[in-house]
């Protein structure tokens, strides 16, 4: 202490070692407390919209609760329907959406030269896909799919009959995964890109062309960040309701679709309806309750199962790397 | 397979004829050139039992009026509130997780904030209109529950994700050798972190903030439960406010096909997609810059 205190700072800065000492920890508290109460603030968030949650809406779940239909101005019964509907329309996006997406990245990373103008196109208009805003879809999947695809399908097949030209279940699905489509893309690329270069050296080594070695050895070995992004796209879908209140979505329906061009409910707009169209807030708040829990169920175990799947992939990759 | 690849340029270009062809009539169609022009929407108005010219949304009533700036008003109204407490929060967040927290931690808290990212927005929507709103009136007495604030602190629970992810990126892609020079240079922890590592982080920050930013201008179903969906032209936050996407998604179910609300609606559309796009893609730009960059560096 007294061999630094002889040896003063010979910068521009006139200030004992003691103060200098000071100032630092000083600084690094002020920044510490700074930047940690931030996060505490965005967990308190989480934590409390989840706990608000979770205490109104743990009480509403039971089998009656899945399993039956709204009741009594939708202030009691349960919420058949609406689940139906969001199944029914994750399946249809999901089988649209992921042949598509990964033969988009598949052609992308495997095949297009790196540096080409479409490549790039391909690229820039992937990421502005993902910023496009949830209602834009909603208008999108009304002027094409509804007013341009199905349109033109009356006036082909049935003779301008209204059939298909109105919203239903089946646009509101492609709808949804135009909206879905950069995140598989993007999750299938990442898992290619994981691809140890050895084992595709090795298949071409053994003198396989490059198509068997793209679909015998690249894909099979990121089916995981495929499962990734198919997870993640369908808690997208299931959660989204703005891109579906014009193609497809019904406040009530008596029963449930019995094709793809008809209407359907869905868990997101229920909540919505519930929330702002109700007649006696009070008399609906718990049925609410308990549906915003069941999305968030929903939600959440698809999100964590997809942290899982990738999880366990980057280990594997890990493993064959070391 | 080359065909397929097309599909992403494909849907980023339909959507874009879609929604501007569906507008289009606002510029070409005289019958729609009766009831509104885009001079119209863009300009104060004299309407029957207003004092003077002014902008005016009222779609429904017996002479409709579609003046644009009070729900520009809106957006901009809800998204510097959310802007406000979400940069800090997020950009904050990540400087602490990435800079001080341990591993184990970081391990932990990074796919915590992320489960905040998967939260539905119609979900933030319902808590902000339900809980948030009384909240905030027994704390502060506002003449109306649903309001700017109350709306545009809900938005920054969705963009705070966002926002955290993007820097934290970017603080943890600073170069060690930066930090270790200037630890060796004899600056303190924090001096680092103020003048190094955030300054070279910068362009990855305000990548996040830019593509939080197009999130918040675009989302529908928060603002359009909690904002109280009331067109009033004016600078206050308490007041209840309609922003262009809460508009679309209200009004759209109730127009005639082809009509010019319709018509306008879908140019709203149009306005969104624009704007979100020019945000998006400095964004885009900006992250790719640094990639480059970094890449270089290294």
């Amino acid at each position: 202490m007294s061999a630094a205190a002889t040896m003063t700072a010979p910068g521009p800065e006139k200030v004992s070692p003691f103060t200098r000492g000071l100032r630092n920890r000083l600084g690094d508290l002020a920044l510490i407390v700074a930047s940690g109460s931030a996060i505490v603030i965005v967990l308190l968030i989480l934590a409390v919209i989840l706990g608000d949650v979770l205490i109104h809406g743990a009480g509403r779940l039971s089998w009656r609760f899945f399993f039956t239909a709204p009741e009594q101005g939708m202030t009691a019964g349960g919420i058949f329907p609406a689940l139906f509907g969001t199944i029914a329309l994750v399946v249809l996006m999901t089988l649209a959406v992921v042949p598509v997406g990964v033969a988009t990245a598949i052609y992308l990373h495997e095949y297009a030269p790196r540096q080409s103008l479409l490549t790039r196109a391909v690229r820039i208009a992937v990421n502005n896909l993902a910023g496009v805003p949830s209602i834009v879809f909603g208008l999108f999947g009304l002027g094409f799919f509804i007013q341009f695809v199905g349109g033109s399908m009356d006036r082909l097949f049935h003779g301008g009959e209204r059939v298909w030209g109105q919203p239903a279940l089946v646009w509101a699905a492609l709808t949804m995964a135009v909206l879905t489509l950069p995140v598989v893309i993007v999750a299938t690329e990442e898992a290619l890109r994981a691809v140890p270069r050895e084992l595709r050296e090795a298949s071409l080594a053994l003198g396989a062309t490059q198509f068997q070695t793209v679909f015998r050895v690249a894909v099979p070995q990121s089916i995981p960040g495929i499962l990734t992004g198919t997870i993640l796209a369908i808690s997208r879908g299931a959660g989204e309701v703005a891109p579906i209140l014009f193609t497809g979505v019904a406040y009530f329906l008596p029963g449930l679709p019995k094709s793809l061009h008809e209407p359907f409910m869905h868990l997101g707009n229920h909540i919505y309806v519930l929330s702002t169209q109700s007649p006696d807030v009070d008399a609906t708040k718990p049925l609410l309750y308990g549906t915003v829990l069941v999305l968030l169920i929903l939600t959440f175990v698809l999100n964590f199962s997809a942290v899982l799947v990738r999880s366990r992939m980057r280990r594997r990759l890990a493993g064959a790397g070391g | 397979m080359r065909l397929v690849a097309l599909s992403a340029i494909a849907a980023i270009l339909l959507i874009f004829a879609f929604v501007a062809r569906e507008a289009w009539p606002l510029l070409t169609s005289s019958a729609i050139h009766k009831e509104v022009t885009l001079r119209q929407m863009w300009t104060a108005q004299q309407w029957a039992g207003y004092d003077g010219p002014d902008h005016v949304w009222q779609p429904v009533s017996d002479i409709p009026k579609f003046g644009i700036w009070p729900l520009l008003a809106g957006t901009i109204k809800v998204t510097v509130v959310a802007m406000l407490f979400g940069v800090p929060l997020g950009v904050g967040a990540a400087l602490y997780v990435s800079q001080y927290a341990a591993p184990r931690v970081r391990e932990i808290v990074k796919p915590v904030v992320e489960l905040l990212a998967g939260i539905p927005s119609v979900v933030l929507g319902f808590f902000a209109l339900m809980v948030m709103a009384t909240w905030m009136q027994d704390a502060f007495g506002l003449e109306s529950r649903l309001n700017a604030i109350v709306a545009g602190l809900a938005l920054s629970f969705a963009i705070i994700p966002v926002i955290f992810t993007i820097s934290e990126e970017a603080f943890r892609a600073v170069p060690r050798s930066y930090v270790e020079a200037s630890i060796a240079l004899g600056a303190a922890r924090w001096q680092t972190i103020l003048r190094v590592v955030l300054p070279a982080a910068s362009p990855g920050i305000a990548a996040g903030v830019a593509l939080g930013l197009g999130r918040a201008v675009g989302e529908t179903m928060i603002v359009l439960m909690a904002s109280g969906n009331a067109a009033i032209f004016s600078a206050a936050l308490s007041e209840s406010v309609r922003t262009l996407s809460a508009t679309i998604a209200a009004e759209l179910a109730e127009v005639v096909f082809g009509g010019a609300h319709y018509t306008v609606l879908f140019y709203l559309g149009t306005v969104l997609f624009v704007v979100t796009f020019v945000v998006n893609s400095a964004g885009d730009w900006i992250i790719n810059r640094m990639k480059r960059r970094l890449g270089e560096s290294a």
